[in-house]
């Protein structure tokens, strides 16, 4: 049986992609802060899918506690882990971040430091096993710095460079590392914020997200059509892009 | 987030502040951080007038906290968050043998939705609402607590809150008991009544010989075809009885396929003349011939096939008017009130006749003995409003009553007279939640709370 660990399982978008990999035959491990919310997403994919699942405490800025927790991931899944999805993330407030610097380290830590210490984690494994597969939720927030979000966009750019130096060391081992970029989705995270544009329904992203896994792709951006504005916002010198307020 | 809302009927619009917990722990912060007057769970706004509203407060989305919690196999009991819709109960649940216990005309509405309004199907008459089927449900109260509640555990809460239009705090989660099935099919009898005498003669000889029941009713017609319908009928079909071509997939839950109406159709769409022809045509194809196989979903649910359907009716939106009359008067009550209709032109789009069974002990649920008539009404000019007014007036006069799921105009003292529990559901409420913290549009319009804000 097929083994995959989610990590803040109780993202809105990943509820949708545990749900897609359950329909796919994966048994899970859900992974994250509130032991209510995951014991309900295990009993709802069990319901639905009749999917094996187990609820696995993690928190993503304890990093000592990293490695016991991975090991804890590969004890459920009964030695073979063929997966990880890393879902979580903090949003935060920049106007907060710019005047208080707890803030701006929690939303750093949250998105790319505690992921360097957890995917190194599973890295590890997977690079021994020689197969697998490590899907890691960062944003199109990271392609660009704006004065809106630079502080999260920053972290998230950090990761997705972080997934490119993890992918071009795991590639001779035969392990996928898939960077996924979300545009706008309709989740906690963005319920109510203004400026939310094009906005897709978590349970698209997640089929995006599994059709890429399946491919073997590296970076997939989801919906699709966000690659193409994301180049055009890319394209922008940066003397123009500095007056934009974005 | 400030949004413009409505419910179903697109009548009322009002700007109400929106939020969207997921987990148990958001849903708490947002009543704990008591940042609006008041609050009010809202599923997915199938009720029509204003019952999901909450002007100038707090309403709060459930549709994310849609999640199966268990299924107990051997009992048919499944457990789920109140978010969870019909839909996906029966896209569940079908495949495997089950079937709703009691459902509306509408799939697309929440258990926590179906559970405050104490809906009721095309089964009332022999298996009355869905409370008789909810095994327990939790409560999120006022001061912040999970309460179990059921017909044995704070069984006054219970009855508050079956029914109880999300007054009493927030509907988490239920335990419904769905009811076995080997197929997806109905056989369906229809009926043609020439007029409301035929059609009260076929209901009092043979429903109790269907487990569902209904009749469309031609509101047009006059004179001596007043009330003319066609009576549908049904029971559930063994997997056994189907013939050959169906007995494959005895339990598939229908095609996908929906139709959108993407805009807001003109309101002349729907005036009049278009009615009439509507009506007439329907009546006209509905004449079928006794035993015909139905798939579930067109049967309960002919309208979800068009998503959105209620912006046929223009910007300005439509009342649904639903009431029961006492068996008693259920003949005089309504003839008065479809020659009225007649009258005024008024007549809707849909009309829909069932013979109700025994009340239930919900303390505000609709359904008791008689006939229920539920019908749309483009909300066009103001006279409406006077209209209806000696429309309820007549209701009570009746001993009827007014579905409060349904409406947009009710006074406060009619629906005191037609609630007479009002004063235990109120005493209840004055105990589970003191200061008002649950409120909505609909009880400050029906003061059903007293002094809320
Ligand atoms: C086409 C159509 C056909 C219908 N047919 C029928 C029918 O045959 N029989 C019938 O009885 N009804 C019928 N209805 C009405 C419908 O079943 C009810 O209005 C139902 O309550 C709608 O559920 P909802 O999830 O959309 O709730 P909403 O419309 O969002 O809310 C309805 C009420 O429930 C409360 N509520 C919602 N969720 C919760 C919760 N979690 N906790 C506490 N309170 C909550 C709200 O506060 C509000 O008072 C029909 C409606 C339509 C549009
Ligand atoms: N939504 C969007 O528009 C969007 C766009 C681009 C990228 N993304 C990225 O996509 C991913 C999923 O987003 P989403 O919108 O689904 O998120 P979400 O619904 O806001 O959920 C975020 C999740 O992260 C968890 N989390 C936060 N800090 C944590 C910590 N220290 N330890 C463990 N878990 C922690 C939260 O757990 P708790 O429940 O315990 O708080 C929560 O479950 C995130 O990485 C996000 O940055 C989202």
């Amino acid at each position: 049986m097929k083994t995959a660990a989610v990590l803040g399982a109780a993202s809105g978008i990943a509820r949708s992609l545990a749900a897609e990999l359950a329909r796919d035959g994966y048994r899970l491990v859900l992974a994250g802060r509130d032991g209510e919310e995951l014991t309900a997403l295990a009993g709802d994919l069990r319901v639905r899918y009749g999917a094996d699942v187990r609820v696995r405490g993690f928190d993503a800025l304890d990093e000592a506690s990293h490695r016991a927790f991975v090991e804890g991931c590969l004890q459920d899944a009964g030695g073979e882990l063929d997966g990880v999805v890393l879902a979580y993330g903090y949003l935060g407030d920049q106007r907060r971040a710019e005047r208080d610097f707890a803030e701006a380290r929690r939303i750093i830590e949250t998105n790319f430091t505690s992921c360097v210490s957890v995917l190194h984690l599973f890295a590890e494994y997977f690079e021994r096993r020689r197969r697998g597969w490590m899907c890691v939720f960062s944003s199109v927030a990271g392609d660009r710095g704006r004065q809106s979000n630079y502080v999260y966009g920053s972290a998230k750019g950090g990761l997705s460079i972080y997934l490119q130096g993890l992918r071009n060391r795991l590639a001779k081992s035969g392990v996928q590392v898939l960077t996924v970029k979300p545009g706008f989705v309709d989740t906690a995270m963005t319920f109510g914020k203004e400026g939310m544009v094009l906005v897709a329904s978590p349970e698209a992203v997640a089929r995006g997200v599994m059709r890429a896994l399946k491919k073997g792709r590296d970076v997939v951006y989801v919906p699709g059509f966000w690659r193409w504005i994301m180049a055009g916002v890319r394209a922008v010198p940066e003397r123009v892009f500095k007056k934009l307020s974005l | 987030m400030e949004v413009s809302l409505s419910g179903w009927g697109r009548y009322p619009v009002q700007r109400c502040r929106v939020y969207r917990p997921e987990s148990l722990k958001a849903l708490k912060e947002v009543l704990a951080s008591k940042t609006e007057s008041s609050y009010l769970a809202r599923g997915l706004g199938r009720a029509y007038g204003d019952a999901a509203l909450n002007e100038g407060g707090g309403v709060i989305l459930q549709t994310r906290r849609n999640r199966f919690l268990g299924f107990d196999e051997a009992a048919g009991v499944v457990r789920c968050e109140a978010g969870v819709s019909l839909a996906e109960i029966l896209d569940v649940f079908v495949p495997r043998g089950y079937f709703l216990p009691v459902t509306p005309g509408t799939k697309f509405v929440t258990v926590g939705g179906a559970i405050a309004s104490d809906v009721h199907g095309k089964n009332h008459h022999k298996d009355g609402t869905i409370s008789n089927f909810v095994a327990d449900l939790d409560l999120l109260t006022a001061d912040g607590n999970r309460m179990t509640c059921s017909p044995d555990e704070n069984a006054d809460l219970f009855w508050a809150t079956v029914g109880g239009m999300g007054l009493t705090g927030v509907i988490l989660g239920a335990s419904l008991r769905l009811i076995p099935i080997s197929s997806s099919y109905i056989r369906v009898d229809y009926h043609k009544a020439r007029h409301i005498d035929e059609a009260f003669e076929m209901f009092e000889a043979t429903d109790e010989q269907y487990q569902y029941s209904v009749a469309w009713i031609d509101c047009l017609a006059g004179g001596r075809s007043l009330g003319r319908s066609v009576l549908m009928r049904g029971n559930h079909v063994p997997a056994e009885e189907l013939p050959e071509a169906l007995r494959g997939r005895p339990l598939h839950t229908g095609k996908k396929r929906m139709l959108t109406v993407p805009f807001d159709f003109p309101s002349v769409t729907l005036n009049y003349t278009s009615i009439r022809a509507f009506n007439a045509l329907y009546y006209r194809v509905s004449k079928g011939s006794p035993g015909v196989l139905v798939h579930y979903d067109p049967f309960f649910y002919p309208l979800d096939a068009v998503l959105h359907w209620n912006r046929l009716y223009g910007k300005r939106g439509f009342l649904q008017y639903q009431v029961v009359f006492p068996f008693e008067t259920s003949r005089e009550g309504l003839i008065a009130l479809l020659e009225r209709l007649a009258r005024d032109r008024r007549s809707s789009f849909l009309a829909v006749l069932k013979r109700f069974g025994a009340e239930g002990p919900g303390l505000l649920s609709f359904p008791r003995p008689g006939y229920t008539l539920a019908l749309d009404i483009p909300a066009r000019d103001r006279g409406l409003f006077a209209f209806l007014r000696d429309m309820d007036e007549w209701v009570l006069k009746m001993g009827g009553r007014v579905y409060l799921t349904k409406d947009a105009e009710l006074a406060p003292e009619l629906f005191a007279a037609m609630y007479p529990r009002l004063e235990r559901f109120r005493e209840i409420k004055g105990r589970i939640d003191p200061e008002n913290r649950f409120s909505s549009s609909m009880a400050r319009r029906l003061r059903l709370v007293e002094g809320a804000r």
